[in-house]
C-alpha cells in the first residue's frame, strides 16, 4: 500500500464518519419535522388564520377584506359577552381551589402507606377517563329536580326537599364547578401524590425526632418542598377552565337564560351557530390573550421557583 | 398518428362520459328531516324524482334543530363541494344568495307568482329572482287546548289575554297546571313572540322584523314583558330545560291545560290518537286571530362547477311545486301546502283552519314571517338570549325592553 493510497482511505473513511456523523446529528430532527410540521400548520397557522379573521367583516363565510377593530367592538358591546367573562371568573375561581383542596386532601390520605393504595389512586383516577359529555350527561340528571336527587331524597319522606340549582340562575353555575371537580379531583391529587413521593424521607423523620407533629410537618416541611406541583396544578386547572365548553353544553346548554355562558361557549355559538365568525374569532382571540395571560406569569414563576430550588 | 387518435379517444370518452352524467345525474341532498313524519315527506319526493330517472343521493344529518346540518354546509361550501341540494329556512336564503352560492330557478319559477301569496313568494327571492322552493307552510301563532280541561274551567275558549289569565286562574283551581312550557330558549321565544304578536302586526313587524329601536324601548315594549312575566305564574316548577314535545305531552295526557307552540305539535296531539274538536282545541295566540304568522320550509340549490341550474335542480325544483307532492308532503309534515291551488280535504280539522285562515290573511294582508323565518340567526339568538334570561332571573320589564334594544342593534 503506497502512501497515496493510505491517504485516500482515510479520507474517505472520515468523509464517511462525518456522513454518519451527519446522520446521527440530523435523525431527531428529521423525525421532529412532521410534528414540527403540523403544529406550525394546524395549530399557529390557524391561530394567525382566527386573528386575521377576528379583524374582518366574516358571517356565514369566511371574507378577507379588512376592517380594522370593528368586530372588537362589538363583541365589548356585547352584555352576553361580559356574561360569559363574568361566568367564568365564578366558575375558574371554585373550580382551581376546589379541585386543588381536595386533591391534595386525597393525596395527603393516600400518602399515609395504606393498603391497597394502587386500586385507590386507580379509582379516583377514573373519572378524568370518562369524556366530558359522559360525565355531564350524568351530573344533569344527578341535578334535574324531576328525577335526580331531589326526587331520590323526596322518595325518602323528606317531601319538602328542595334541590334545584340547576334552575337557579344564580347556582347553575356550581353546579357545573361541581361536576369539573369531581372530574379532575383525581388527577389532582395523583400529580400531589408524586410531588408528596418526591419528598426526601431524612426530612420527615429528622422532624418526627424532633417532636413535630404531622399537620406541622405537612404544614412547615412538605408543602413548602413540593410548591411547584401548586404551580403546575394551577395552571393545568386554568387552562382547563378556560376551554371548559363540552360539560356546559350537556349540563346547561348555557341556560337558564344567559347564566351558565362560558366564553367558549360564545365563541361556538357566534362563530357556528349565529353566522357571525368575525365576532367568533374575535372572542377566540379574547380567549387565547386570557390563556397567555395565565400561562406566562405563571411559567415565569415556576421556573424562577425551581431555580432558586437547585 | 398515435396521438391525435389517443386524443381523440380521450375526448371521445370524456364526451360520452359527461353525456352519461348528465342522464343519471346524482342529485345530493342534504336535509335534517329524519323524524317519522319528515322522512316520510321525504321519501315522497325521493320516489318521484327517481321516476324521472335522476338519483338522490341522501345526505341527512341529524340534530340540533338544523344546526349540523348548516355546520356540515359551511364547511364543504368552503372546501369548493356543496351538495346540489339543501334543505334551508329564513333569510339563510338570502345570504347564501348573496355569497352567489345559489343558482336561481327562474327557468322553472315563471308561474309561482300566480300560486304562492306575495308574502312567501317574497322570502324565495334575492334581489327579484327565485332561489327557493317551498315545500310547505307552518304556522305559528297557536294554542292547543285540551278540551276536557278547558270545560271544567268554564268552557269558553279565551280570545284575548285577561279571558285567557281567567281560564287559566280556573284551570290552577281545578288542580291543573294551566300553561304547559319548557324553559329553553327556543320555546321561550316562541312565547315571546306570540305576545308581541299580540299588541299589533305593526309592532311586531317594527320590533322584531325590522329591528326599530324606537318599537324596542316603546312602552308597548315594555308590557310585552310585564305580559310575559304574568303569564310565567301559570308555568309549573319543571318547566326548566323541558323539550317542547313533553310539553306538548302534558295538555295531550290531561295534565296541563294549555299550549303555545307551532302546528307541528299538532302532530304530536295526532299521533296520540286526539282528535281536533273533541279531545283538543286548536285556535290561534289571543290577540292574534287574523294573523297568520308562518314559516316556509324550502329547498335550495347550490352552484356545481360554476355552472347554472343542471336539470335535476330543476326537475326537483318543479316537482316540489306541484299540487300532489305538496298535499301529501305537507300531510305527513303536519302542515299545509305552500300553493294554494293545492288541496287540504284530506286534512284534520286543525289544518283546514290553518289553510283557510291563510287565504283569509291573504287578502287581508295580515300573512307575515315568524321571527324564526324573518330574522337573522344573529338576531333571533340576540332576541332569544335576553328574553330567555329576563324569564331566568328576576329582571324588570324596562330593563329588559332596553336590554333587547341594545342585542338587536348589535346583532345588525
Amino acid at each position: 500500500m503506497t502512501a497515496l493510497q493510505t491517504i485516500a482511505s482515510v479520507r474517505q473513511r472520515k468523509s464517511q464518519s462525518s456522513v454518519s456523523a451527519w446522520f446521527e446529528r440530523s435523525v431527531p430532527a428529521l423525525v421532529l419535522s412532521p410534528g414540527v410540521c403540523v403544529s406550525v400548520i394546524f395549530v399557529y397557522g390557524f391561530v394567525l388564520v382566527t386573528g386575521y379573521l377576528s379583524f374582518t367583516p366574516s358571517t356565514l363565510m369566511p371574507r378577507y377584506a379588512l376592517v380594522g377593530l370593528d368586530r372588537y367592538r362589538d363583541l365589548f358591546s356585547n352584555d352576553v359577552w361580559w356574561e360569559s367573562v363574568n361566568n367564568l371568573a365564578w366558575f375558574t375561581v371554585p373550580f382551581i381551589i376546589g379541585s386543588a383542596a381536595f386533591g391534595l386532601l386525597l393525596a395527603i390520605l393516600m400518602d399515609q402507606r395504606i393498603r391497597y393504595e394502587g386500586a385507590l389512586r386507580a379509582t379516583f383516577l377514573y373519572p378524568l377517563a370518562l369524556s366530558q359529555i359522559v360525565a355531564g350527561t350524568a351530573w344533569q340528571w344527578l341535578f334535574n329536580p324531576t328525577y335526580g336527587l331531589e326526587r331520590a331524597v323526596q322518595n325518602f319522606g323528606w317531601s319538602s326537599f328542595r334541590f334545584n340549582w340547576l334552575g337557579n340562575p344564580d347556582l347553575a353555575i356550581f353546579c357545573v364547578v361541581i361536576a369539573a371537580i369531581w372530574q379532575c379531583t383525581g388527577f389532582v391529587a395523583s400529580l400531589f401524590l408524586a410531588g408528596l413521593r418526591s419528598v426526601d424521607d431524612e426530612i420527615v423523620k429528622a422532624a418526627q425526632i424532633d417532636g413535630a407533629s404531622l399537620p406541622t410537618i405537612y404544614r412547615r416541611i412538605i408543602l413548602p418542598v413540593i410548591r411547584p406541583v401548586f404551580f403546575s396544578v394551577t395552571l393545568i386547572l386554568a387552562h382547563l377552565a378556560i376551554k371548559t365548553f363540552d360539560i356546559i353544553v350537556v349540563m346547561t346548554a348555557g341556560g337558564p337564560g344567559t347564566a351558565t355562558w362560558l366564553p367558549s361557549y360564545f365563541m361556538y355559538t357566534f362563530a357556528f351557530e349565529r353566522g357571525r365568525m368575525g365576532i367568533g374569532a374575535a372572542s377566540a382571540m379574547m380567549m387565547l390573550a386570557m390563556i397567555v395571560a395565565v400561562l406566562v406569569p405563571l411559567m415565569y414563576l415556576e421556573s424562577r421557583a425551581t431555580r432558586n430550588a437547585t | 398518428m398515435g396521438v391525435s387518435k389517443a386524443v381523440a379517444l380521450f375526448l371521445a370518452a370524456t364526451w360520452l362520459g359527461g353525456v352519461g352524467s348528465a342522464r343519471a345525474e346524482d342529485l345530493e341532498v342534504l336535509h335534517y328531516w329524519t323524524s317519522g313524519g319528515e322522512s316520510k315527506a321525504v321519501n315522497v319526493l325521493k320516489g318521484e324524482i327517481e321516476k324521472k330517472a335522476f338519483t338522490w343521493k341522501d345526505s341527512a344529518i341529524a340534530g340540533g334543530g338544523g344546526q349540523n346540518a348548516m355546520t356540515v354546509l359551511k364547511s364543504r361550501a368552503v372546501a369548493g363541494d356543496p351538495p346540489a341540494v339543501v334543505q334551508m329556512r329564513g333569510p339563510a336564503v338570502q345570504d347564501w344568495a348573496e355569497n352567489g352560492a345559489l343558482v336561481d330557478l327562474d327557468k322553472v319559477a315563471g308561474g309561482w307568482s300566480k300560486v304562492l301569496p306575495p308574502a312567501i313568494l317574497n322570502v324565495l327571492k334575492y334581489k327579484n329572482k327565485i332561489y327557493a322552493a317551498p315545500h310547505w307552510i307552518h304556522r305559528v301563532n297557536w294554542m292547543y287546548i285540551n278540551k276536557a280541561i278547558l270545560d271544567k274551567a268554564g268552557g269558553k275558549v279565551p280570545t284575548t289575554r285577561e279571558e285567557l289569565y281567567q281560564v287559566a286562574d280556573k284551570m290552577k283551581a281545578a288542580g291543573f297546571i294551566p300553561i304547559a312550557h319548557g324553559e329553553t330558549a327556543y320555546q321561550d321565544g316562541v312565547f315571546f313572540e306570540g305576545i308581541v304578536q299580540s299588541m299589533g302586526i305593526d309592532f311586531y313587524r317594527k320590533a322584531i322584523l325590522e329591528g326599530d329601536q324606537q318599537a324596542l324601548t316603546s312602552p308597548t315594549m315594555v308590557k310585552v314583558f310585564d305580559t310575559v312575566r304574568e303569564s310565567q305564574k301559570y308555568f309549573d316548577d319543571g318547566v326548566q330545560g323541558r323539550p317542547w314535545n313533553l310539553a306538548a305531552a302534558m295538555v295531550i295526557e290531561g295534565k296541563a291545560g294549555i299550549l303555545f307552540m307551532g302546528d307541528w305539535a299538532n302532530g304530536e296531539f295526532k299521533n296520540a290518537g286526539k282528535v281536533p274538536g273533541k279531545d283538543y282545541v286548536c285556535v290561534p295566540v289571543p290577540g292574534t286571530e287574523k294573523m297568520f304568522t308562518f314559516i316556509a320550509d324550502t329547498f335550495v340549490f347550490f352552484k356545481q362547477h360554476d355552472q347554472p341550474a343542471s336539470p335535476g335542480q330543476l326537475a326537483l325544483a318543479s316537482l316540489i311545486m306541484t299540487p300532489e307532492y305538496q298535499e301529501k308532503a305537507a300531510f305527513y309534515k303536519g302542515a299545509i301546502p305552500a300553493i294554494t291551488t293545492a288541496s287540504v280535504v284530506e286534512f284534520d280539522d286543525c289544518a283546514k283552519k290553518s289553510a283557510a285562515d291563510m287565504k283569509a290573511s291573504i287578502s287581508s294582508d295580515t300573512l307575515i314571517t315568524s321571527q324564526n323565518q324573518g330574522t337573522s340567526e344573529a338576531r333571533l339568538g340576540a332576541i332569544r338570549d335576553v328574553v330567555s334570561k329576563f324569564m331566568n332571573s328576576k329582571q324588570d320589564s324596562k330593563s329588559a325592553a332596553e336590554a333587547l334594544a341594545k342585542a338587536v342593534k348589535a346583532a345588525m
